[in-house]
């Protein structure tokens, strides 16, 4: 507690975007971008199922490749870069102070889209790990860590030098984050893209240890922190019940971090038991964090009508429906009949796009004008954006949802033949498959919006480069 | 939580839990699995892979087919079959002791119990016990799969969706090179209605030389006049590793005895 700190003024709001401008534009442009890619990768592969020809003269095409390379760069190329440049935003905010060492998250977020990059690349030509979420080969693992530690890095300097000494709750689940992320991807391939991995099923037990922490606990963390900053100052008052807030934070990650060995897993039976048994422990810590975000939402001031407030809403209502879909499956009888079915695809679309990006979209859509000093190029885009984003959602997980329970029933009857259980599914495919593309729709909005955006910044910041260059030179410098 | 040091704490402590729990303790417990033997055998089980088929393997990851395919047969229980291996002295009650009873689908109990009254009536018996669930009927399996049938697996690839078939024991099920390779090559081929992408990139289609490994394709499918398919080293490295899943030994952990074909 340094006297000094509390006494200098916070820095005002104004001169914090600032510091901002430029990591934020390189993580949000470079995210955007990979939306639409991951996105359109996802369509693709969801083709073909109704046409399984389709694009199948290419290796690169083949859906055993598009499918993971479309969620990997939904989730590492868009996700977490996008969400670490509203978490910077934040902890500056809070921390009544510019970003320190700004130029630490615009090289973090170069090296971070490189790795991407190189992990899109390797999938698509055949070096996948094999590993489900954890794809991306050994080189762009590197590259991806290196570029969390910076940003973690310059968040870390962000608040230990703030000027505001107090602590929220959206503090705790962020800096949470930030530690939960580098720890879980450097021990999931150390152990899993060494040299000498670990023998036979261990390899999976880790592997869904990694990706429980990733998609469950991980996501939570960032996409609530952000939730319980925005939510307050979009409705414009504090957040409700903090109590609950601490509950579930605490509950969510000493018992979700436990949660993910699937019921019935082909390993030592105490390994699936603890997994149920914490994700009904996990349940309470969900409903807790919901109770605080419709408190604070409900009866705020703010209206909805497509802004960032609609996303925010939307992702809440997301994250209590997917996370109780996720951690129902603990139970073993709903387990068993759902687990290899499109039921699993359906609940982690539903966490993934519905909850997580609906928040960050929020937050980016919150920001970006602030930042860049300009208004949004298209207001009317971002709106739209909402609708179709929610439409998409809803259609392509509610129906995967639906079919695979359908398919589960059909598996678990033998006297069903297998053809037919796949064949109920497929019909719910074809709609699963509009979700996506109105969800392609709207993300061409945002990268419109970010592109024109960018674009336009630059030609400002030329122009004014352009008059001080060409601008006499004042008297007082002319030699006599 | 009012510091960030508190926090911290607090995020440190539950994720070291969880990763104590499973990431160290699966290693070091799952991570010294041995060899094990089959059931009333010495016969060593998992064995490798052959060098072809460990190849294959690294063709299966490189094309994500785990992204649609299992390989874990899943179980419910057990059942219990009591088998008349022979009459005794007084053949005729003993059969109609044995009508009268039922000695399949059985409990142990129950099972122990039939093959009680039958012995005490002169008869002997063999009891059998097999596995129960959808995915055995299916004739996925004989039973559940466990951890050590992945022991030589690296990466192992359980597969968390059944958009086809589990593959556990496709190498007893079709145990044809030239099915395998067929089906890689044109799936509708083989299954009218598979929604399964064609993998025609992993075969090369040539002028006819009339070579032994041209792929005998059904009507519809073949090759151009004058040419032939061929399958690439890839293709054949597959098919060598489906060939080799054949995960199905009576383990001490998952055990079944075989009934003798009627």
């Amino acid at each position: 507690m340094n006297p000094i700190d509390n006494k200098s003024p916070a820095a005002c709001s104004s001169e914090i975007d600032a510091s901002l401008r430029v990591p934020l534009l390189a993580l949000f442009g470079g995210a955007a971008l990979w939306l639409v890619v991951g996105l359109v990768f996802g369509l693709l592969a969801g083709i073909k199922f109704h046409a399984p020809d389709f694009l199948g003269a290419c290796p690169l095409m083949t859906y055993g490749r598009l499918a993971p390379a479309a969620n990997d760069a939904v989730l590492y190329g868009f996700a977490i870069p996008a969400a670490l440049g509203v978490i910077l935003w934040i902890l500056s905010r809070l921390s009544g102070m510019p970003v320190a060492l700004p130029i630490v998250p615009v090289v973090a977020a170069n090296i971070w889209n490189l790795g991407v990059l190189v992990g899109t690349v390797g999938i698509l030509i055949g070096e996948s790990t094999g590993y489900p979420w954890l794809e991306y080969p050994r080189a762009a693992a590197v590259l991806l860590f290196a570029a969390f530690l910076l940003i973690a890095v310059s968040a870390a300097a962000t608040f230990g030098w703030r000027r505001q000494r107090e602590l929220f709750p959206a503090h705790w689940f962020l800096f949470a984050a930030l530690l939960w992320f580098p720890w879980i991807y450097s021990s999931a391939n150390l152990f899993l893209t060494a040299v000498h991995v670990p023998r036979g099923m261990v390899q999976a037990v880790i592997d869904w240890w990694f990706g429980n922490n990733l998609l469950f606990v991980w996501l939570s963390l960032a996409g609530i922190g952000i939730a319980f900053y925005f939510l307050p100052k979009i409705g414009g008052r504090p957040l409700a019940s903090s109590g609950y807030a601490l509950f579930g934070f605490l509950t969510l990650m000493f018992f979700g971090s436990w949660v993910g060995i699937p019921v019935g897993a082909p390993v030592p039976a105490w390994l699936p038991t603890v997994s149920s048994v914490a994700a009904m422990l996990s349940i309470p810590a969900v409903i807790a964090i919901v109770i605080v975000g419709l408190r604070t939402a409900c009866g705020a001031k703010a209206v909805c009508r497509g802004g960032p407030f609609c996303f925010m809403w939307f992702g809440l209502v997301s994250f209590f429906l997917g996370s109780i879909l996720y951690l129902i499956t603990g139970c073993p009888h709903f387990g068993h009949l759902v687990q290899f079915t499109w039921y699993g695809v359906g609940q982690t679309q539903l966490t993934l796009l519905g909850f997580f990006v609906m928040v960050v979209l929020g937050g980016i859509y919150e920001i970006l004008s602030n930042t860049t000093g300009l208004e949004l190029p298209f207001p009317k885009l971002g709106k739209a954006h909402f609708y179709l984003a929610m439409l998409g959602v809803l259609l392509y997980a509610v129906p995967l949802l639906i079919g695979g329970v359908e398919q589960g029933i059909r598996l678990q009857n033998p006297a069903v033949p297998f053809a037919d259980a796949n064949t109920a599914a497929l019909l719910w495919l074809r709609i699963s498959s509009t979700g996506q593309l109105l969800l392609i729709l709207g993300s061409l909005l945002l990268a419109l919006n970010i592109f024109v955006m960018t674009i336009k910044w630059k030609i400002a910041l030329g122009k004014s480069l352009f008059a001080a260059v060409t601008a006499p030179l004042p008297v007082t410098e002319v030699k006599a | 939580m009012k510091t960030g040091i508190g926090v911290f704490i607090a995020a440190f402590a539950a994720l070291g839990a969880s990763w104590a729990g499973f990431v160290l303790a699966p290693a070091l417990q799952l991570g010294g699995t041995k060899v094990t033997t089959v059931l009333n055998s010495t016969d060593a089980y998992p064995v490798q892979r052959p060098g072809e088929a460990a190849l294959g393997l690294q063709v299966y990851r490189a094309n994500g087919c785990a992204a649609c395919h299992t390989q874990q047969v899943q179980q419910d229980g057990t059942s219990f079959e009591v088998v008349l291996t022979g009459a005794g002295k007084d053949p005729v009650s003993v059969s109609n002791l044995a009508a009268g009873l039922k000695l399949t689908g059985l409990t142990k109990e129950a099972a122990d119990a039939a093959a009680k009254s039958l012995a005490d009536a002169g008869g002997k018996t063999e009891t059998h016990l097999s596995g129960t669930g959808a995915d055995i009927s299916r004739g996925w399996g004989s039973r559940h799969s466990v951890a050590v049938d992945f022991l030589y697996d690296a990466p192992v690839q359980p597969g968390s969706l059944r958009a086809g078939p589990d593959l556990t024991n496709i190498g007893a099920r079709a145990a044809d090179a030239n099915w395998q390779l067929v089906h890689l090559y044109a799936p509708r081929a083989i299954v009218k209605d598979s929604t399964m992408p064609s993998f025609a990139y992993l075969f090369e289609v040539r002028p006819a030389t009339g070579s032994a490994e041209a792929l005998k394709l059904p009507a519809g499918f073949a090759a151009p006049a004058g040419s032939e398919v061929v399958p690439t080293p890839a293709a054949k490295q597959l098919a060598a590793y489906l060939l080799s899943l054949h995960a199905d030994a009576p383990l001490y952990e998952a055990p079944y005895s075989q009934l003798a074909k009627p």
